[in-house]
Parts: structure tokens; C-alpha cells; sequence
């Protein structure tokens, strides 16, 4: 395989209006990636041009602006079939984001197929979103949870039960890219295994979606979840990815207008997929804005994108490492573009707000990961993550930033 | 110190960065709990950073209150240190009766602290607040 094209990051950056910002009389180092991503022109640009010419209601409509918006809506949707290479465009559920997908599942296919009983597999990296509503559905029907263990601050998953973790689950969800560590989990094998061992599978791809390149069926997952806004679409906007023998058996998720085929007083007969899952008008605006997302990222090209954030997150890592007393997170080699630490001097929330104070734009906190933290003792974290309008003269400045905050600590 | 003088030091400091160190200084020397008094009994929830918060009666007439704080982040102790110019030693129906944001606000702490700070700050002050009720209610 040749080497991913190498991105010109300050090219990018004039695609990104936001990226010109100043903050606290400094410029904007924008370092909070993992939480959410900015926005190019271009979907800022598909987004006013859809309410400009195209906006009204889908599905129904005979007039033409109607069939502007489905036309768009369903585009949408084809756009993100081909950016994941599913099978069909009817097996792409448009949702609120990762965690609303994450709870369709919950809500739908393991609350039809669960038992009182029956086990259901995370990790010990989830975020709350793939772990809360499992929680909920297991204190609901009496099923147990079981956790895949991270080893430490390496950050890797100890792999070496999942066999036997497998044979007693029903359903597995876990995490592609940890939001804490960076870790990137090897999704493919752990995928495989659970297939052979007949347990279904639930992938997170919130951190790796704008990323890295994901393809449902080289993953071989079950179902798949992203969200537009952390792969530079809007807010509100998000994707399930479901198989379709999956989906067609699955009952819906709410009930209301476009999730319907017939309906009468006493009675009513469901949709087809995916529109079975998606009642009420959607967020079209989100979908044309997310279809503009994905062309930008392709344009760039996903390899090089997760080529990127790695040279920056490695080139942070070798620094970082430099620091007495620091205690790194996650992987030193393969991790993606997220950078998690504790100082031994200055406290995380400390350091970001000393940082926000000179233009940076880090995360603190325990990164909706509250387990993990106190499996590892630590209250909080600070966090860099990066993308591929960052450069490497943010990176050196964060870690000026670092070393002038911690002066504040002597 | 008094609240005047914390004003007319921030008032020194030029700018908000200047300031917010000002604030770790003032967390540097803030009296720290014991270990022993870190539990969960004090901790004040609603907070990024942990925090506990122990207040004690004083002898006296009427008895006033010694609040004690502590907190792992040094920009929220020198936030306590500040809310214990404005609460510590004050009776309980004093500490009902004030209300801080007037303070915090002419210090411009209102427009520079990130919304998540001001409902950590505000956890606080209810927890405060709270806790001075109760004697209220049981010398009723």
C-alpha cells in the first residue's frame, strides 16, 4: 500500500471560518477535536443553500420543493451508505447522533432478544452513551453486564478472556477509537471472534468515523454508530448503521408520522426500513449538511486524515513524555489523534483554563468516561486531540502552553 | 483580607490571565482539610473539580460559622478562598441574607468563569446556604 498524501494543513485551515478566531486576545488553537469538530465553508455553505432553495417537508410532497428536500434527504443517505460501503442505502438510520443510535439498539433489537439472563459485553473504555443505556436495559429486563478489561494506562483491552467473555454474551458494543486513551482497538478480529461465538455486534464509531477509514463489512459488525458533528457536519445529525436481516425484524423505535404505512384507530402496519426507524420529520437540513461532511473528508482522503492526527498525537506524546512526573494515557505507538495526561503539578481543569486564557482549546474532566478514571485513579484528565487542520506549530504551542501553565505550579 | 481589597488587587492585575494566577495564589493558601475530613459526607457534588466543604459553629453570641473548603483544582480553592470572604465567620441568618453574585460580579468573575465554574460556584454557595438553614430550622 503506498503512503497516504500528506494533508496542507494551513491550506485546510482557510476552509474553516471559525479557524480565525481569536480567544482571550490569542489565537485560536483549536485542541478539542474528539468533543467535536469544526466546520468547513462547504457544509456551512450546503446547509444555507438547502433552507435558501431546496427546505420543506420529505416524503409526502407532490410539489417541487418537497421533492427537492427528499431528493436531498435520501442523497443524504446514499452519501453515507457509500462512506461506510453498507450494503444498501436502506440500511442507514439517520439519528440525533452516536448516543441516540446507541440507544435505538438498546431500545429495539436487544429489548426484543434479551432475556432475563442474558449477558451483554462492553469494555472498560465506553463512554457513558455505550454504557448508561445498557445499564438501563439491564436493570429493565434483568440482564447482566460484562466488561472486557483495559489493562492500564496503555490503555489496550485484555483480550485474552474474550473467548469465554463471548460464549456467555448475546451482545457485544464497544468502542472503535477510545474518546480517553486513543486507544485504537483492532474492531475487525474482535469483530470475527464475536461472530463465530453467534453474539451480535454494536460498534461506537464516534471518535473514528471522521478519522480513519470505516467499512461496515471489512468490519463485519452488526450495527455501527457515528455522529455528524464530530466529523465536521452539524450538530443533531447522526447515523446507525444496521444489517438489513437485523433491521427488518427489528420493531420500530417511536412511533409517530414517516415511520408509518397504514394507520387506523386500533391498528397500524410499519414503514419499511430504514424509514420504520425514523418517526417524525427528520433533520434534513443535518442530513444534506452531514452529505457535504462526508465529500469533504473523502476529498481529503480518510488514510490521510488518520495519518495526520497520528504525526501530531505522536509528535505531542514525545514531549509530553519529556515532563517529570507526567503520566500519559493510552498507547505509545498506533493511537489516534487524542492525547490524554495528568500533570504532576497542575491540576487538568487548572491547565485548561490557564490555557483557554492563551488561545487553547483543551478538554479536562473525565471525558464521559467516569469508570475508567476511577478504575485508574485519576479524578480528571486533560486532553489535546487533534485533526487535520492542526499543525504542528499548534502542537509546539500547546506544549509552550503546557510548560509556561505548569510554571504557575513551581 | 476584605472583599474591597481582593477587588482593588484585581483591579491591579491587568489582565485576566494575570488574574486567574492571582486566584491559584489564593488557592496555594487556602488552609487545607485533613485527609480525615475528605469523604463523602462533604464533598459538594456538581463541581468539575472534587470539593468538600465542612462548616463549624463558633462560640459566641449569636454563633457564627467557620467554613472550612478544600478542592484538588487550585482555581477552585482561590474561588473558596473568595466565598469564604463573603460567608466564613458570618451567622447563619447573615449567610442566608447574602448573596454573593454581587460580589462576584464586581469582580467580573461572572463574565470570565466558564458557565460549568459558575454551577460549581453555585453548588457551593447552596451547599452553604443549605447547611446554615438547618441550624436556622433547629433553633426555630
Amino acid at each position: 500500500m503506498s503512503a497516504p498524501a500528506v494533508i496542507d494543513s494551513l491550506a485546510k485551515r482557510d476552509d474553516f471560518p471559525i479557524l480565525r478566531e481569536t480567544v482571550n486576545g490569542h489565537p485560536l488553537v483549536y485542541l478539542d477535536n474528539a468533543a467535536s469538530s469544526q466546520k468547513p465553508r462547504q457544509v456551512i455553505d450546503a446547509i444555507r443553500r438547502y433552507y435558501e432553495h431546496d427546505n420543506a417537508n420529505v416524503h409526502r410532497g407532490i410539489h417541487e420543493l418537497s421533492n427537492r428536500a427528499t431528493e436531498a434527504y435520501e442523497g443524504a443517505r446514499q452519501r453515507v451508505a457509500d462512506y461506510l460501503n453498507a450494503g444498501s442505502r436502506d440500511e442507514i438510520i439517520f439519528t440525533r447522533g452516536t448516543t441516540e443510535g446507541l440507544n435505538l439498539v438498546a431500545n429495539t433489537w436487544a429489548l426484543q432478544n434479551l432475556r432475563e439472563g442474558d449477558t451483554i459485553l462492553l469494555t472498560e473504555m465506553e463512554h457513558h452513551s455505550n454504557l448508561v443505556p445498557w445499564q438501563m436495559l439491564a436493570r429493565r429486563i434483568g440482564a447482566q453486564l460484562d466488561f472486557i478489561e483495559v489493562t492500564g494506562d496503555d490503555g489496550q483491552l485484555d483480550l485474552q478472556w474474550l473467548d469465554e467473555q463471548l460464549a456467555r454474551a448475546r451482545l457485544l458494543s464497544l468502542t472503535h477509537i477510545s474518546n480517553t486513551m486513543g486507544t485504537v482497538n483492532p474492531i475487525s478480529e474482535i469483530c470475527a471472534r464475536a461472530r463465530a461465538a453467534g453474539v451480535v455486534t454494536v460498534v461506537d464509531a464516534a471518535q473514528s468515523a471522521g478519522h480513519a477509514p470505516v467499512d461496515v463489512q471489512a468490519i463485519g459488525c452488526d450495527f455501527l454508530a457515528f455522529s455528524g458533528h464530530k466529523t465536521c457536519g452539524p450538530t443533531g445529525i447522526g447515523v446507525l448503521y444496521g444489517r438489513r436481516e437485523l433491521l427488518e425484524a427489528m420493531p420500530p423505535y417511536q412511533g409517530g408520522g414517516e415511520m408509518i404505512a397504514k394507520v387506523e384507530y386500533r391498528d397500524v402496519t410499519f414503514n419499511v426500513v430504514p424509514h420504520k426507524f425514523e418517526a417524525g420529520t427528520p433533520n434534513v437540513a443535518g442530513a444534506v449538511g452531514l452529505h457535504a461532511a462526508l465529500d469533504y473528508l473523502d476529498a481529503i482522503g480518510r488514510e490521510a486524515i488518520f495519518d495526520h492526527d497520528q504525526r501530531l498525537a505522536k509528535r505531542a506524546f514525545e514531549r509530553l513524555s519529556g515532563i517529570d512526573g507526567i503520566r500519559l494515557f493510552g498507547p505509545s505507538e498506533g493511537r489516534s489523534g487524542v492525547v490524554s495526561f495528568v500533570l504532576p503539578d497542575a491540576h487538568a481543569l487548572d491547565l485548561a483554563t490557564m490555557a483557554d486564557q492563551k488561545g487553547v482549546a483543551l478538554r479536562a474532566g473525565h471525558h464521559c468516561n467516569q469508570p475508567l478514571l476511577a478504575k485508574l485513579g485519576v479524578p480528571a484528565t486533560a486532553r489535546a486531540s487533534f485533526y487535520f487542520y492542526n499543525t504542528e506549530a499548534e502542537v509546539d504551542r500547546f506544549i509552550e502552553v503546557v510548560h509556561d501553565v505548569r510554571k504557575l505550579f513551581a | 483580607m476584605t472583599i474591597d481589597e481582593l477587588t482593588g488587587n484585581f483591579e491591579f492585575l491587568g489582565d485576566w490571565e494575570e488574574r486567574f494566577a492571582y486566584l491559584i495564589e489564593l488557592g496555594k493558601k487556602l488552609p487545607p482539610l485533613d485527609e480525615s475530613e475528605m469523604v463523602e459526607e462533604n464533598r459538594v457534588h456538581g463541581c468539575q473539580a472534587t470539593v468538600w466543604l465542612r462548616m463549624l459553629p463558633r462560640n459566641g453570641e449569636p454563633p457564627a460559622f467557620e467554613i472550612r473548603a478544600d478542592a484538588d483544582a487550585f482555581i477552585v480553592k482561590g474561588l473558596i478562598a473568595v466565598l469564604l470572604l463573603v460567608y466564613s465567620g458570618r451567622t447563619a441568618e447573615q449567610i442566608l441574607a447574602t448573596d454573593c453574585t454581587g460580589t462576584f460580579a464586581r469582580l467580573g468573575l461572572d463574565k470570565h468563569l466558564s458557565p460549568t465554574r459558575r454551577n460549581g460556584l453555585h453548588s457551593m454557595v447552596s451547599r452553604i446556604q443549605a447547611l446554615a438553614a438547618e441550624t436556622v430550622a433547629l433553633n426555630a
